[in-house]
């Protein structure tokens, strides 16, 4: 700023009708377009897949239709998991697990959701409403960002960024198996290999362009000129990275279909076409 | 040329109180919100304060709050508003008012303060300085601050809460702390002095929740959540919570 700004009002406490000398403005906020909508459908929408997952989470039935996998099951480390040839289902839980297997994975994907910048702008403005929108008053009385327990617990995220990287891995391997029939021979293809084709294209999109991601490749570097590769490497994840709330919404969806359409499969609502 | 009667609502008064006051006032095509407080200035309210110097969004003089978004009134076009919308027009709420739109900003200046200068490398005299453009290019987006401050007022840690005013830099200048540890020449490091995580500890950068309202008000459009909040985030983790870093610095210690 280039005028000259020397206070000419001293501040006190004491101004009349508002505090700390700011312009006495009682409205929350003055604005007048309708800036409850982004907030609202982002609550709306986390609302929904919240209820679809833990409906499917606790299900436990129907998630496998020989050759797919439900994603919200892979990798199944029970040993209640309906048996999946040649499969991601390896019970390293053993048999004292009694509930669903999804929840011993979901951890993964949950973690790593909660924890992803983008998710935690989405819930902090549209659930805990701080700030609900910009320049409209979030209407808690105290605040404490993530300075302090839990939610300096966000700081976690990179690890479950790497641990994101091998539920992908899993879950491409999941995909590739779509290219077997139901009794296990190579060169098939249904419409279900496409939406898990399609799915693991995306989670792999939302995962790549992980903030920590970009951190990890090269942001953490001081001398982009000594690194030319990783340099290259972060400007490609930097342009993944501007599209990562389309990513984060795009990859929900896709997961959310891809169970569905599994379930759909599997407890026989529909017949999965088959190209070849 | 077309012209009409707009209504504006323009609030006035100081410290002591005041309120929003209503104007009849003429508007004609291409002119900006800034052209009519000056009008009002010229034909009906010969006291009104108002800051301003470029009239071309890049002195950052002229930050107020239009229908309650932040913005520069030199950057606002009248044609983005219906003729019969009422339009109004407040000081930054974040900052103690000294007249009508005319804010005390002297806390950036202090959190400015704050913020320890660039760190001259040893051995390199001035003049001798050379860097890669590709090492510069980060802490160059955010050179193109004009010091508006209207990432600060629009931050709702300060903006709704006063009281964080002193724990919390504000995003200009985390973003000028971040502009600093990705230079690639200083050598605050050198001098034990950690930048990322002094951020966290001395600056109040754990109390911004990436909510990107700084980044949506920004008259520069610099990426100041994504590219620099975000980064310094990653950079205090790096620094303060990565397991094989504590270690590795354990032992060291260790060893000493
Ligand atoms: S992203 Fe952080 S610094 Fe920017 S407005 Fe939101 S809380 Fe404030
Ligand atoms: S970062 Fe942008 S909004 Fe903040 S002071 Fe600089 S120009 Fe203004
Ligand atoms: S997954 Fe969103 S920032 Fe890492
Ligand atoms: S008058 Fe300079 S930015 Fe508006």
């Amino acid at each position: 700023m280039a005028t000259g700004t020397t206070p000419t009002t001293p501040v006190t406490e004491a101004s009349g009708g508002r505090a700390h000398g700011r312009a006495a403005i009682a409205a929350r906020h003055l604005r007048t377009d309708r800036w409850w909508v982004p907030p609202l459908v982002t609550a709306l929408g986390l609302g929904a897949f919240i209820a679809y997952a833990t409906w499917r989470a606790f299900a436990n039935s129907d998630y496998y239709a020989a050759p797919y996998v439900s994603p919200f099951y892979s990798p199944c480390l029970a040993s209640n998991c309906t048996s999946m040839k040649g499969g991601a289902d390896w019970p390293l839980f053993g048999d004292w697990w009694g509930l669903s297997p999804a929840l011993l994975v979901l951890v993964f994907p949950l973690g790593f959701r909660l924890t992803c910048y983008y998710y935690r702008k989405a819930y902090y403005r549209g659930i805990w409403w701080s700030p609900p929108a910009c320049a409209v008053a979030e209407p808690h009385a105290k605040y404490t960002g993530e300075t302090r327990f839990p939610l300096i617990l966000q700081n976690v995220h990179r690890y479950f960024f790497y641990l994101a990287l091998i539920v992908a891995g899993i879950l491409t391997y999941d995909a590739v198996l779509g290219f077997r029939d139901p009794s296990g021979d190579w060169g098939h293809m249904g419409l279900g290999t496409v939406v898990l084709l399609v799915n693991i294209a995306l989670i792999w999109a939302y995962t790549v362009s992980c903030h920590s991601c970009r951190h990890v490749i090269g942001g953490k570097l001081r001398h982009f000129s000594k690194h030319p590769v990783r340099y290259r490497l972060w400007n490609r994840v930097g342009a993944l990275t501007a599209r990562h709330m389309l990513l984060a919404w795009s990859s929900l969806i896709s997961v959310g279909v891809a169970d569905l359409y599994v379930y759909l499969v599997a407890s026989g609502a529909f017949d999965d076409p088959r190209f070849f | 040329m077309s012209s009409y009667t707009a209504h504006f609502k323009v609030w006035r008064g100081d410290a002591d109180g005041g309120g929003l006051q209503d104007f009849q006032v003429e508007v004609n095509d291409g002119e900006v919100v800034l052209d009519i407080i000056h009008r009002l200035q010229a034909t009906q309210a010969s006291d009104l304060a108002v800051r301003w110097n470029c009239k071309a969004g890049k002195c950052g003089s002229c930050s107020a709050e239009v229908n309650g978004h932040p913005r520069l009134m030199c950057m606002t076009r009248m044609s983005v508003f219906r003729r019969d919308e009422t339009v109004t027009v407040t000081p930054m709420r974040t900052f103690p008012v000294i007249r009508d739109l005319v804010t005390d900003v002297s806390f950036n200046y202090t959190k400015a303060r704050e913020v320890p200068a660039f760190v001259p490398p040893k051995g390199v005299a001035a003049g001798e300085y050379r860097m890669a453009q590709q090492d510069v290019e980060r802490s160059q987006e955010f050179r193109k601050c004009i010091e508006c401050f209207l990432c600060q007022n629009t931050c709702h840690v300060v903006r709704d809460h006063e009281e964080n005013k002193e724990a919390f830099a504000g995003p200009r200048f985390l973003m000028r702390i971040a502009e600093l540890d990705m230079h690639p020449l200083d050598a605050a490091e050198e001098t034990g002095l950690n930048r990322a995580a002094s951020a966290q500890e001395d600056h109040g950068l754990g109390y911004c929740n990436i909510t990107k309202c700084c980044t949506d008000v920004c008259p520069e459009n610099i990426h100041i959540t994504d590219n620099a909040l975000i980064p310094l985030k990653e950079r205090a983790v790096d620094r303060k919570y990565d397991p094989l870093v504590w270690l590795g610095s354990k032992i060291r210690r260790r060893g000493q």
